[in-house]
């Protein structure tokens, strides 16, 4: 086991590896100059600002530079938030972004499971049809409607209260979390709910359910001894990306509940062109990634002893 | 907290659930946007400033701060009109300047601010190695476009430190407008031995700033919130009547702010097309303020492109119809529409400018245009005119006026646009190497003088991105810059103004106006086109 | 040996058969056969099939039958609400009004008044029409110039005056033309005075009507009208079942045109990476081991890739120039970068099938690894990859969205679902219509796919046989 988790790892710094370096590739390749502004500036002055980010030198040169600090866990300063380093921007975001999404993954795993469970087992009757119907409604608007309706929901709840009862927006408690979290849980809690049942479904005619059946077990039991631990696999086998995309990605969630995550970084450091925190911000999502998929193929086999890896 | 007496207003299940949530410890928030006991406004702000340091700054975000963190020469009071700020009082010659600096301006650190602190500041900004994108600002100090171009030492800008309390600028030619530049970011001061002491790190936080303005920095938690506290240490402390400016939201999202407003969590809000209706039927008393910034097409003078026909040009001109664009497509009181490169509150001699020299007329008529559009194919010998790339940014509204002018060329002259969205800086690597035949553009005054518009057009000019050249318009720039005399200089302007329109340059589409919210209580809250806005320094809230 | 008893022929015929239970009572039916019949038994996958035929024929005969120009504006019908046709009545085109201002009344105050009256004899001048309000009203002794508001509903003291339209500055100026955007609905105008700066607390309201109106030259302009027809006359508005958007153009041809941007890319492209996904994933799982850590490690790197990033090299690559559509390029990329999450779910679901029993029996009967990835560890699982090509369909319609936004897709005036939803987001309060009809053709989709989802499964999964029969 330790020699196998070891070997995964080594083999994740190679991935981490191969995506730092196609990003930078590929960052390079895009057209833009990361230092032109909406208001011209001399040649004089790009020159020095390439000079200070050392964009003046040859991209293999740049290459190597970036390689040697990213070793040291060192990513330079952003080209936008100037004079704010990026392993800075990633230490004060990413914690906000984490909180938000692991709140969010809870509320989707908790609601995603107990959903679709459910739907299993009233297959085809009024709850599994409501319950899709709802997970489509779901999938089928932009999820900034969602962000919305929720906020205005917390502004209607602070009016019939006649005081601030729930935060509309804002960072700072848990109390600020909540719709928040509901809101980007969303979508994830659809795709687990329709997964579960699903997977419910095929576990629901194997032989050994069959068997518990016939020895007599209580119907709780079976169920939760039985038909959840072997539908849970795929249910797991999302997580562990979704974690990574959620505490990262949520976007729109931030921007309308004014929330300091890491979200607006990725999506502006592209807008922008802002090199250092591509770079920084895509390793880091990366090496994340990484180590999700790792810990969700060790917990195949605490799940399922049928899984073997090696 | 709660209140008792609100507690008591409450029914059963309303008390439940308020204990249900005061489990999750949130209590400041209970805070109201204003507050007249504490004298604190809560406001939101679009997002992050890039960065607080005066000598590179240019963004609104930014300018907004520190704006009220800090303190040039001179200020704008609560009027709008130009006061005294640092500099007691000054004295303009026709190539010099001279301020008398007072001796209770302090920086928050407790140091007199002084003329040596102005002296390092504009040689900073001029200095090529600080990179200041606004460094034009003082082009008009002598010398300080030669340095800024790597040709001179710093030490040869036009700016000198008499003694700690006065301050002289020789400037590079008579330059009417050059106190107005004095309040203006850019020109702030800056403390030389705390700045060493930062470098690289230098307004990258709170603590790493000093401020000389009616306010400082308290704490500025990244894409969280900044909250500014009233400056004891200011020179006119007594004339600041709120103790606390607190933007606890950070958002660029219109209706999220909205809904804090309602929330009665921020005491301002500015409203789009999209969200006034929400706003109306709130019940809201709206309020709105012309921005000061003109919108329009830029096109492309290359060679070989067909937007160097002046009848093709013309032809679009007459199609357009800026006051169906303005109430059809903006659909948001407050904008006019376009006539002028020149927006309606620039100053003329006496009146403004535009009441002094109305732009030459161009009413929209279809015939005409069609006319126009015919000679301009004849001129071109060509049977259809290819369809015109229009470059825009990748912005909700850029796009929808972009959808309105395809639709309307199409239309009215059968003329086809094809929209090229581009993110950022994409679309400025295309701007400038010239892939495109018609640009979106829009401009913001960046000081209070005519000139701010009047050279965009000059051959020089590296935003004029289309690369229109024209001697008569170059020469007029020139009169208007090498003269004192108001006359002269709104004379030449007048005639670059109807070269603009009448070979129809550029197309005036709109001069931008918003609509806002504000809090009752709220008073004396500036609007203004320049400079720091909305400036709250002389705010105050009515109990 | 001994020689043999000669055999004859007749030893070599076979008994006759005594067993009638080795005897196929039902034709022998394939996998995919059974697969299929099951399927045509199943009722909601039967609507699904409609559901589908439907979109197909909304999308092709659509524009057909409905022949507005999607693209076309109409500027008299601005965010309109689904209604019958309307009429308008035809107006000459419009000449500016000189603004009515009275000699005697001075511009500005001598001093600065302590109250004002409010202002009288505030009505419409002329006919108020779509095109144009006129409004007039008596000069207020003292003023300096007068706010004039325009609300929806009839305001409430001195809150909810409405939309700030204008503020003359002039206390002799006596008229204001608004042209903001009108519909014919009711409106109610305010008017305060003020001394040239502040607004006094006196506030007169009137109600107005506009009348549904078209100028002449945008009648003949639409072909609605010839030359011959004069004003006053009664005019049939171009009709918009599903209402309007914000410039004005017809929604159901936009659902129309936009169906075969976001119908392709949101089907073709799920099914190409949902595919590739599923084979992907389903060799990884089986080989297990050295090939599928390589394999795995390689699909992660392609997740972490930045997504916005690929595209506009992918965009870039393909030579797209501007304004011209980049759906063959979109498409590209998503089944480039998105197969990932599909392969991910395969290989966890084979992981578990292959050590099960019958994989082990089919390969102890000789079946090579083709033969069992095909024949019994996809069709397994079935049920996840038919939940993740379900959901990959609005995802990839959004996806479409976000990236035509950014200037990567479909070059505007091309409409899609997807845009559509997200235009319709920012005034989903004021104008609903906006948001509702795209996102409900977009539901209508995914419910095709999902019954169709589940009815594959249910046909496709050996163990609910006993259930269905």
């Amino acid at each position: 086991m330790l020699r196998y988790t070891l070997g995964r790892l080594l083999s994740g710094i190679l991935t981490v590896w191969f995506i730092a370096t196609a990003t930078f590739l590929a960052m390079h390749a895009v057209p833009g100059d990361p230092l032109m502004n909406e208001k011209a500036t001399t040649p004089e002055i790009r020159q020095n600002l390439a000079k200070k980010y050392g964009l003046d030198r040859p991209i293999p040169e740049q290459y190597i530079i970036f390689l040697g600090n990213m070793l040291q866990g060192d990513f330079g300063l952003s080209f936008t938030q100037q004079n704010r380093k990026v392993n800075d921007i990633i230490r004060d975001h990413f914690p906000v972004s984490a909180a938000l999404g692991i709140l969010a993954i809870t509320f989707a795993a908790a609601g995603g499971i107990l959903w679709g469970a459910l739907t299993a087992l009233y297959r085809n009757r009024l709850p599994d049809i409501i319950i899709m119907f709802l997970v489509i409604l779901g999938i089928s608007v932009p999820s900034f409607v969602f962000a919305a309706l929720g906020q205005m929901l917390l502004v209607n709840i602070n009016q019939w209260f006649g005081t601030s009862v729930l935060p509309v927006a804002g960072w700072g408690s848990l109390a600020h979390m909540l719709m928040p979290s509901l809101v980007l849980g969303l979508g994830t809690m659809a795709l687990l709910t329709r997964l579960m049942r699903s997977s419910m479904l095929e576990v629901v005619n194997e032989d050994y359910i069959k068997t518990a059946k016939a020895k007599g077990l209580s119907s709780q039991r079976i169920f939760f001894k039985h038909q959840l631990r072997n539908a849970i696999l795929p249910v797991v086998t999302v997580l562990g990306p979704q974690i990574a995309a959620i505490t990262t990605g949520g976007f729109v969630v931030e921007l309308v509940f004014a929330i300091p995550g890491l979200g607006r970084y990725f999506v502006q450091a592209v807008q922008q062109l802002d090199y250092t925190v591509i770079m920084g911000t895509t390793v880091f999502y990366g090496a994340f990634l990484v180590l999700m998929v790792i810990i969700v193929d060790i917990i195949y086999g605490f799940i399922d002893p049928r899984v073997r890896l090696k | 907290m709660i209140q008792a007496s609100h507690w008591y207003g409450l029914n059963m299940p309303q008390r439940l659930l308020l204990l249900l949530c005061m489990l999750f410890a949130w209590s400041e928030g209970m805070a109201q946007s204003v507050d007249a006991a504490s004298g604190t406004v809560k406001i939101a702000i679009a997002q992050e400033p890039p960065q607080l340091n005066s000598m590179k700054a240019t963004d609104q975000v930014s300018i907004f701060v520190l704006g009220h963190v800090m303190e040039g020469l001179t200020r704008y009071d609560r009027r709008g009109n130009l006061a005294p700020g640092v500099a007691e009082r000054w004295e303009l010659g026709d190539t010099t300047a001279k301020f008398w600096l007072r001796k209770d301006a302090k920086w928050s650190n407790g140091d007199p601010v002084t003329a040596h602190d102005f002296v390092f500041a504009w040689r900073s900004v001029v200095d090529p190695n600080t990179a200041s994108e606004y460094a034009f600002i003082l082009y008009p100090v002598k010398n300080a476009e030669a340095i800024n171009q790597g040709n001179m030492p710093v030490t040869a800008l036009g700016i000198e430190a008499i003694d700690d309390h006065t301050l002289t600028v020789t400037l590079e030619r008579p330059t009417g407008y050059f106190i107005k530049l004095t309040a203006f970011v850019t020109t702030f001061p800056v403390q030389e031995k705390f700045y060493q002491a930062r470098t690289e790190q230098y307004a990258a936080d709170a603590k790493d700033m000093l401020y000389n303005g009616a306010f400082t920095l308290d704490s500025w938690v990244h894409s969280a919130s900044m909250e500014m506290r009233k400056n004891p240490l200011y020179w006119d402390a007594e004339a600041i009547k709120l103790n606390a400016i607190d933007a606890d939201y950070i958002t660029a999202d219109t209706r999220a702010r909205l809904n804090l407003f309602i929330d009665d969590k921020i005491a301002y809000t500015q409203l789009d097309g999209e969200t006034y209706k929400d706003a109306l039927n709130n019940q809201f008393r709206i309020k709105k303020f012309v921005t000061g910034s003109v919108y329009f097409l830029e096109y492309n003078y290359r060679d070989n492109r067909i937007t160097r026909n002046k009848n093709l040009r013309a032809a679009i001109q007459a199609a357009f119809d800026p006051e169906e664009f303005v109430n059809k497509v903006l659909q948001t009181p407050g904008n006019l529409p376009g006539r002028s490169l020149f927006p309606t509150w620039i100053q003329g001699v006496e009146k403004t400018f535009r009441e002094e020299y109305p732009p030459p007329e161009v009413k929209p008529d279809l015939t005409r245009a069609r006319a126009l559009l015919t000679s301009a194919k004849q001129e071109l010998g060509l049977e259809e005119i290819p369809p015109l790339i229009l470059l825009v940014s990748d912005s909700p509204t850029a796009t929808k006026q972009a959808e309105y002018m395809q639709g309307m060329l199409k239309t009215r002259l059968g003329l086809d646009l094809k929209i090229d969205v581009q993110t950022f800086k994409q679309r400025l690597a295309k701007m400038t190497s010239g892939e495109f035949d018609i640009v979106g553009a829009g401009w913001g005054p960046d000081f209070d003088d005519i000139m701010t518009f009047g050279d965009l057009f000059a051959s020089w000019n590296l935003n004029n991105r289309g690369r229109y050249v024209n001697p008569e318009y170059d020469r007029l720039v020139r009169v208007a810059m090498n003269s004192s005399d108001p006359k002269t200089r709104m004379d030449a302007m007048s005639g670059l103004q109807s070269i603009l329109i009448e070979d129809a340059v550029m197309l005036p589409m709109y001069e931008q106006g918003v609509i806002y919210l504000q809090h009752p209580k709220l008073k004396g809250m500036r609007r203004t086109v320049i400079g720091s806005d909305p400036d709250f320094t002389y705010a105050r809230i009515a109990p | 040996m001994n020689a043999p008893t000669a055999l004859t022929e007749a030893d070599f015929e076979p008994s006759p058969s005594t067993h009638r239970a080795e005897q196929l009572s039902r034709p022998s039916l394939s996998y995919w056969q059974d697969a299929w019949r099951r399927l045509k038994n199943n009722t909601r996958a039967i609507i699904s099939l409609y559901l589908i035929m439907a979109l197909a024929f909304f999308t092709i005969i659509g524009p057909l039958l409905w022949t507005q120009d999607p693209a076309a504006q109409d500027l008299d019908q601005i965010s309109q609400a689904p209604a019958l046709p309307k009429t308008a009545r035809l107006v000459a085109d419009y000449v500016p009004w000189q603004v009515p201002i009275s000699a005697e009344h001075p511009a500005e105050p001598d001093d600065y008044p302590d109250r004002l009256d409010p202002v009288t004899d505030f009505r419409t001048s002329g006919i108020a029409t779509t095109q144009s309000v006129r409004l007039t009203w008596s000069p207020v002794n003292e003023a300096g110039g007068y706010s004039i508001y325009r609300s929806e509903t009839r305001p409430d003291g001195l809150m909810g005056l409405g939309l700030p339209l204008e503020t003359v500055s002039g206390g002799n100026i006596l008229g204001f033309e608004d042209r903001l955007n009108l519909k014919s609905q009711s409106y109610f105008y305010s008017i305060v005075p003020t001394d040239g700066f502040d607004e006094f607390d006196v506030v007169t309201t009137i109600q107005v009507n506009p009348e549904q109106s078209i100028t002449q030259s945008q009648a003949i302009l639409q072909g609605l009208a010839t030359p011959e027809d004069l004003p006053g006359q009664a005019i049939t508005l171009a009709f918009h079942p599903f209402g309007t958007d914000y410039l004005g153009r017809d929604i159901l041809a936009r659902l129309m045109q936009g169906a075969q941007v976001s119908l392709f890319i949101g089907v073709v492209a799920p099914l190409i990476y949902v595919l590739f996904g599923v084979f992907y994933g389903g060799f990884a799982g089986y080989l297990g081991g050295k090939v599928d850590q390589l394999m795995m490690r390689f699909a992660d790197f392609v997740v972490a890739l930045p997504f916005l990033l690929f595209m506009i090299l992918f965009k870039i690559a393909f030579g797209i120039g501007p304004g011209e559509s980049g759906v063959m390029p979109m498409l590209v990329a998503l089944i480039l970068l998105l197969w990932p999450g599909t392969a991910r779910l395969v290989r966890g679901q084979v992981l578990k099938i292959r050590e099960q029993g019958y994989i082990e029996a089919a390969r102890l009967l000789g079946g090579n690894s083709s033969y069992l990835i095909l024949r019994h560890i996809i069709p397994n699982t079935m049920g996840v990859i038919l939940v993740t090509l379900t959901f990959a369909v609005p995802s990839a319609i959004f996806t479409e969205a976000f990236l035509s936004f950014i200037g990567m897709g479909v070059a505007p005036p091309t409409p899609s679902w997807g845009s559509m939803c997200n235009e319709g987001v920012k005034t989903m309060l004021s104008h609903p219509h906006e948001l509702f009809f795209p996102a409900l053709f977009i539901s209508i989709t995914v419910l095709a796919f999902n019954l169709l989802g589940d009815g594959l499964t249910e046909a496709l999964d050996s163990k609910m046989r006993s259930r269905d029969l």
